[in-house]
């Protein structure tokens, strides 16, 4: 953990990283007999020192987004604006772009390369012209957050298993400190363990380095535990942008769009039915046994 | 970089051309190519050009998908055509300019070979890849070739691993932009620097695609095993390839436009120099 | 039903431990797993990564063999000393497998094609083989796709014709080894709905390896799996009731049973073996009533 000078924790970063999209839309194939439209006039701002969820299903254009953020599409219209600059008024340095705006890709373990789990980390901040002391505190740093044990830091990344190869492959990214850090389904195709610990690291990394963190998944039920805010993607447009709460009231909107709500949010939907109502904005199981154990007191305490 | 490569351009129809038997149509395609340079005078170039219309017209494929094809091979074809303008000695000179002389003959052999370039391409492409789908390309092939095992070359291991390679080259071309991007995003630079530099910046490339390939080929081969296969010993085909009378025909078609060929070469006028 | 049916897979007390590099211990990946299939079920067998579910998988389709023990298909010991390649074809004959990643198991560049590959393989007539097919295509809905290229497919798509290539070879036990893993959540409804339809519909054994509680739910039998052992094995609703098992070994329950636990936990008396909302919400609905009546 950094702390300054009195031993109080203190962000990465003194400013904070704001990426805004605006009027951006985007094709490809542009031109082409294919082209296909995978966004469609998205303004949005994304930053602060927040988890954000981006929702919707496959070909809602959620992976075109997070890779428009970073400048590894080029948006066919409108403008990506980062701290107050179009990120493609100087072509040239788009390298800078993607150092402040790390982007970890849908499954990031087959772009590990190295001859060890160090050097691979590693790549990104030698990419960033850093001394061989800074890119070991790095490293280091990095391997923290993952959680990977220092001791599989000089085993090849193809000894690790599975769930070692993604944390590996997000240190990799977390190592270039970024400002803004994307994940696209960071936990496609883990058992529940190993999500819980992909996310559980995110989140934690989130906290400590108070940076935001953007992560795409199709899955509500991580959206509800693990972030503050909530964008739903549809046919290329954003549907719905707001807390958890905002989000997963409406849900009767998502079943349309091929989103599925978590199961007990349908559960307090049947209760309400019933006569039981805890509520419009049920969508993690602690969260219903509470409201549920409240409301039974209350029929208590109204009957007494 | 982009990788944006169509690959085997099929393209869907229902003409004659895309229902005759692909067997067929290599043995056209081959007959065609002889024919092609056969041609030596103006006279039979023209029968060519017809006969390249005709083919256009009965596979009903939109010519400007074949002019986008054409267009990659300007450069090809331009540069033959200029050399052979300056190139090629006759007796009309036109242009004399220093050491640069140029002569009608040039000209015309120029525009010659530029228009055999054409034809041969654009007939190979609407016999072949264009009305035939690379699977049935492939088929047409192992059978023609399956008198060879006789000599025990492994026809049958040759066509499957060409099947295999076709259908795996977008999969693999789509994972090579995913892991080119990702490794982008970790600020990989891959257009500037040296040689030996650029060639450095495509191990974090070639490492996770070799690796891929080499998985996929693993786990490929244990689904193969698991559906019963066993090498081309015993294996039946679902669609047997038949070539009807028609399919007789249209290669005898050929063999008579090659004999048209040679009659109008005959009728002089300027002849190709080679 | 008292008739004893052969199962057509048996595994008898069987271990395995891959082998190792210089000197490593071995670890067991299997240890003395007793296991019998029964001819047209619906099993899931559940575990987290590394648990062995996916070695058991292997075993029962002949990639793996043990080292102790021995796996039987349709009543032929396929461990036993003498078996031949023959025996190995004959089995695999009758026990198909669908792998994890869609694109590495589909080898044509035609739908149809890779549809036709097993039967060729087997050696029918082509007419069989055109039919076979066109009806494999027709039980996974993919006959308007059948001279689609299969990379332009959906996971899910791809998946399916996966399937109809191992209904075409007319298989009487397919296994499904993470077969949703690398799906979104609309391609594993796609492929568990075809899964559940050839089961209740075709009569074919199916055996269904997962870490998803919620596709585990809709089989008739749960296996659940942990560091090579069986650890729980019995209908969804005997498994799901003892969420404390299932979160020692890093697996999760449905929601509603985790709910139903909370509420059991409160003083409600709840069952636990609900896997559907609307039942959930009636069971929770109730107990509160007969709580409140009882004050």
């Amino acid at each position: 953990m950094r702390k300054d000078s009195h031993g109080a924790k203190v962000p990465w970063h003194t400013t904070m990283a704001q990426v805004e999209l605006k009027n951006v839309s985007f094709t490809y194939g542009d031109g082409g007999p294919y082209a296909v439209r995978a966004l469609d006039d998205i303004s949005i701002t994304l930053g602060g020192s927040e988890m954000i969820g981006i929702m919707g299903h496959t070909g809602s254009g959620k992976s075109t987004l997070v890779q428009l953020l970073n400048g590894i599409l080029k948006p066919s219209e409108g403008q990506v604006i980062l701290d107050g600059t179009d990120i493609w008024e100087n072509p040239k340095k788009i390298r800078d772009v993607r150092f402040k705006v790390g982007l970890v890709m849908q499954y990031p373990e087959y772009q590990l390369f190295d001859e060890t789990v160090r050097d691979d980390i590693a790549f990104g901040p030698k990419n960033m012209g850093m001394t061989r002391e800074e890119i070991e505190t790095r490293v280091l740093e990095a391997a923290r957050f993952a959680r990977l044990d220092e001791g599989l830091l000089d085993k090849s990344p193809f000894e690790l298993s599975g769930g070692q190869k993604r944390r590996a492959a997000l240190a990799g990214v977390i190592a270039m400190r970024p400002e803004l850090l994307v994940l696209d389904e960071p936990a496609a195709g883990l058992d529940p363990g190993g999500r819980l610990e992909i996310l559980g690291s995110i989140k934690e990394y989130q906290k400590e380095s108070g940076t935001s963190v953007i992560i795409v998944s199709h899955s509500m039920e991580d959206m509800a535990m693990y972030c503050d805010r909530v964008i739903v993607m549809a046919s290329g447009r954003i549907m719905m942008d707001g807390t958890c709460a905002d989000v997963f009231s409406q849900y009767d909107e998502l079943l349309p769009v091929g989103l599925d709500v978590p199961q007990i949010t349908h559960v307090a939907a049947a209760l309400a039915k019933r006569g039981v109502d805890i509520g419009k904005d049920i969508y993690t199981v602690k969260y219903a046994a509470a409201r549920l154990s409240e409301y039974a007191e209350e029929v208590r305490r109204r009957e007494s | 970089m982009n990788l944006n490569i169509s690959f085997g351009q099929y393209c869907e129809g229902n003409s004659i051309l895309h229902r005759m038997d692909p067997r067929m149509k290599i043995i056209a395609s081959i007959l065609f190519i002889v024919v092609i340079f056969l041609a030596k005078n103006l006279f039979s170039f023209a029968l060519l050009i017809l006969s390249a219309v005709v083919l256009i017209a009965i596979s009903a494929i939109p010519v400007r998908i074949i002019a986008r094809g054409m267009k990659a091979l300007t450069f090809i074809i331009l540069f033959t055509s200029i050399i052979n303008i300056f190139w090629i000695k006759g007796e009309t000179e036109l242009v004399s300019f220093g050491f640069i002389h140029i002569y009608l003959e040039g000209i015309l052999n120029a525009l010659m070979i530029a228009l055999r370039i054409i034809i041969l391409l654009v007939g190979t492409s609407i016999l072949m890849t264009y009305t035939t789908t690379p699977i049935a390309l492939t088929d047409g092939l192992e059978q023609l070739l399956a008198p060879l095992k006789v000599l025990h070359l492994p026809v049958h291991e040759f066509s499957m691993m060409m099947t295999i390679a076709l259908r795996f080259i977008p999969t693999l071309i789509e994972e090579t932009q995913k892991i080119m991007n990702a490794q982008k995003a970790r600020g990989a630079d891959f257009s500037t620097g040296s040689l030996i530099q650029r060639a450095k910046a495509l191990v974090p490339i070639l490492v996770p695609l070799f690796l891929s390939a080499f998985r996929r080929a693993e786990e490929l081969a244990t689904a193969m095993e698991c559906r019963c296969y066993t090498g081309g010993e015993g294996r039946t085909r679902m669609n047997i390839l038949h070539a009807t009378s028609k399919d007789y025909l249209f290669c005898a078609a050929f063999v008579l436009l090659g004999a048209a060929i040679i009659l109008l070469n005959r009728l002089g006028g300027y002849a190709l120099a080679w | 039903m008292s008739e004893t049916k052969t199962p057509i897979i048996e595994i008898r007390d069987l271990s395995f431990a891959y082998p190792t590099d210089d000197g490593e211990a071995p670890k067991n990946a299997l240890t003395n797993v007793n296991l019998s299939i029964e001819e047209g079920s619906f099993v899931s067998i559940l575990g987290h990564n590394g648990s062995g579910k996916s070695t058991l998988a292997k075993m029962m389709s002949l990639i793996l063999m043990p080292d102790s023990g021995s796996v039987w298909i349709d009543g032929k010991n396929m461990s036993a000393e003498d078996i031949t390649e023959e025996d190995v074809l004959d089995a695999r004959r009758k026990v198909g497998m669908v792998f994890q990643n869609p694109d590495n198991q589909i080898v044509a560049t035609v739908v149809e094609e890779d549809v036709a590959f097993g039967p060729e393989n087997l050696g029918l007539p082509s007419a069989e083989i055109r039919r076979r097919v066109d009806e494999a295509l027709e039980m996974v809905g993919m006959t308007k796709y059948a001279r689609h290229a299969p990379h332009n497919l959906s996971g899910g798509q791809k998946q399916r014709v996966a399937i109809a290539g191992i209904i075409a070879m007319r298989r009487r036990c397919i296994i499904f080894d993470e077969s949703t893993a690398m799906l979104d959540p609309a391609g594993r409804r796609e492929v568990m709905d075809t899964i559940e339809r050839l089961n209740r519909e075709e009569n074919i054994t199916v055996l269904h390896i997962t870490h998803y509680m919620n596709e585990a739910v809709r089989a008739d039998r749960v296996v659940v799996m942990d560091s090579g052992r069986i650890l729980l094995d019995g209908t969804p609703s005997e498994v799901f009731s003892q969420p404390e098992t299932l979160w020692n070994v890093r697996l999760d329950v449905p929601q509603t049973t985790e709910l139903l636990y909370h509420m059991k936990k409160s003083g409600y008396n709840v069952r636990l073996d609900i896997f559907d909302p609307d039942e959930c919400a009636e069971e929770i609905a109730a107990a509160i009533r007969s709580d409140r009546d009882a004050d």
